[in-house]
């Protein structure tokens, strides 16, 4: 976790032995890992993993179980207001207030954290402008769509112009076309060099946003690196797709045994890693294999997420 | 967003920290009061007519040792207004509590922010102790109005009022904190406040109630604040100035240990998510 270090900057985020605990369930099992300034870091990982209980620690409204974490070179456990102060934070689940307009949400947001009346007004409609909310800005929340309020829990998180953005889950339950809103904002913000630390279970989101990511399966951290070296190193360069006609697929044991380097067998489909996926495929028809369908396409983290768990990221 | 020149406030102290969450209640407030103040006017003029007039002509015809000259409607009017402010305050500690938790959640929002339970809680108590105070002087208004006090103490029987409802508050909205659903709300109102409502002296002294249950009448914080309040308003408050000490004491007892469990039980929810 070196290549993105700038000389002489220490961690924004630092957590050694990170551990959560419900009772005798462990959400987080000392997990190790660091957040570099600028940065737009990822937690990818199915549901239940433990991203969100690690988030929570980090934005200081769930106490650690064991470990140490430091947050803006902060103890949370002793310093939980002043690093809140200086995070933004985006929720999983909305939490806005419905019977407040969009631009009063903004204002009494900025007001929690102590700014001045006039000063949470300007920064409101500086922050509207920023979502493409601003003829929106009177409206009550409730009839805006998943998209805009999305946008709106964004534009409210940077209302304290916050050294470090925790996102969870930034677009779960949006359309693709209020994905790609969403990602362009958080991609501008990223760009102004906001260090951006998200959850994501969409290997694409990660994939778009994040410089570096770890994959977490069952509390853990199972590897680390940026989206390429992950392929990389977990991957081939491409992967060969079969699809077989319903029933034929169980009867097909041992047949592709040394198609590509590494064979996975889903219930739906056979995936066949290779560095040429053409190649397979032409290797599995002189092996007289009929799929129905074939498709060669780039190994991506979804591939990477199979490898190190024998799972998929979306079940 | 502008460059580093920005102003980040130091360190607040916790009374400006729950004021924020006060700041957040009174802003949604300003949407709804029109309808609510006009309820406030409408529920006491209401009820000391139907009750104080109404019903207080047929009392008022029978002698009666206990009631000792005071009339119906003077009597029962600070039982009202005591009893008036519990329900309020009941309600304010329920439905908005859990809604700010579990449904719109901006309880949450505010404890990712440099606020955090105790302003939740406090900042909350807060709020219901201004709405409790434009009720209650509403519901005085209305009563002096009606001609229904006896003396001018009915100022200080306001927050004496207040404070009653207060006490069902705290503890009430500590209660809430430890739910996700409002299915134990009803049974609040149903089995706990409706009985306090019809046997704490609000209607009639308790000491018409069977002997053997008089005694119970001091759990209910209700019949503390309803015998101050009626002091007051009927200027008897002189008679016994200790007794009514005692019940306030009680009232505030009640009220800070249902605080404390409240910012504790707040505190605890918010950490869970």
């Amino acid at each position: 976790m070196s290549e993105q270090r700038v000389a002489g900057t220490a961690p924004l985020i630092q957590a050694r032995g990170l551990t959560k605990r419900f009772g005798t369930f462990t959400a987080v099992d000392a997990v190790d890992f660091d957040v570099q300034p600028g940065e737009a870091f990822g937690f990818l990982g199915p549901n239940g993993a433990g991203k969100t209980s690690t988030m929570r620690m980090i934005g200081c409204t769930s106490p650690i179980s064991d470990g140490t974490l430091l947050v803006l070179g902060m103890d949370p456990r002793t310093e939980g207001a002043k690093i809140r102060g200086r995070l933004g934070v985006v929720p999983q689940q909305d939490t806005l207030d419905n019977e407040l307009t969009v631009r009063e949400n903004l204002i009494i947001y900025g007001r929690y954290f102590g700014f001045s009346r006039p000063e949470c007004a300007r920064r409101a409609d500086e922050l509207l402008e920023f979502v493409q909310l601003t003829d929106r800005g009177k409206d009550l929340v409730e009839p805006l769509s998943g998209g805009m309020k999305r946008r709106l829990t964004i534009a409210r998180s940077l209302i304290n112009e916050p050294d470090l953005m925790l996102l969870d889950e930034p677009t779960t339950g949006l359309d693709p076309q209020a994905r790609h809103l969403v990602w362009d904002r958080l991609y501008r913000l990223k760009q102004r060099g906001v260090t951006l630390v998200l959850t994501t279970h969409y290997m694409d989101e990660a994939e778009q946003l994040c410089d570096r990511l770890v994959v977490m399966d069952k509390a853990k951290i199972v590897a680390e690196g940026s989206p390429r070296q992950l392929i990389e190193r977990y991957s081939t360069r491409e992967v060969a797709e079969f699809r077989f006609p319903a029933g034929v697929q169980e009867t097909l044991d041992g047949q592709f045994e040394g198609l590509g380097s590494r064979i996975e067998k889903l219930p739906d489909r056979v995936l066949a890693y290779a560095d040429d996926g053409e190649a397979v495929v032409i290797a599995a028809r002189e092996r007289g294999l009929h799929p129905e369908t074939v498709l060669v396409r780039r190994s991506t983290l979804e591939d990477v997420f199979l490898r190190l768990t024998g799972r998929s990221l979306i079940e | 967003m502008t460059a580093a020149a920005m102003t980040r406030p130091t360190q607040a102290s916790p009374w400006a920290t729950a004021g924020r969450v006060f700041e957040h209640r009174a802003r949604q407030y300003r949407r709804l009061y029109r309808a609510s103040l006009f309820g406030s006017f409408g529920i006491p003029a209401l009820f000391l007519t139907a009750m104080g007039f109404g019903l207080g002509t047929y009392v008022d015809r029978t002698p009666d040792t206990v009631l000792a000259g005071v009339s119906y409607v003077q009597f029962l009017a600070p039982g009202l207004l005591a009893a008036s402010l519990m329900q309020t305050a009941s309600f304010e500690a329920t439905y908005p509590i859990l809604g700010g938790l579990q449904w719109n959640r901006i309880f949450h929002a505010m404890a990712a922010t440099p606020l955090e339970g105790r302003d939740v809680a406090l900042g909350n108590i807060a709020w219901i102790t201004l709405r409790l105070t434009l009720v209650g002087t509403i519901f005085a208004a209305v009563i002096v109005a009606f001609g229904a006090t006896r003396s001018w103490l009915i100022v200080f029987a306001v927050p004496v009022a207040v404070l009653t409802g207060l006490a069902f508050a705290t503890p009430i909205m500590a209660f809430t904190a430890t739910q996700r659903t409002p299915d134990k709300f009803a049974q609040i109102f149903r089995f706990g406040l409706t009985p306090l409502f019809l046997f704490s002296g609000t209607f009639f002294p308790i000491e018409s109630l069977p002997t053997f249950l008089q005694p119970v009448a001091w759990l209910s914080p209700l019949w503390h604040g309803v015998a101050v309040v009626r002091a007051l308003m009927l200027g008897t408050i002189g008679d016994q100035p200790l007794l009514a000490a005692v019940h306030i004491l009680v009232l505030l007892a009640i009220t800070f240990g249902g605080a404390l469990l409240a910012i504790r039980t707040i505190r605890e929810r918010l950490k869970r998510g």
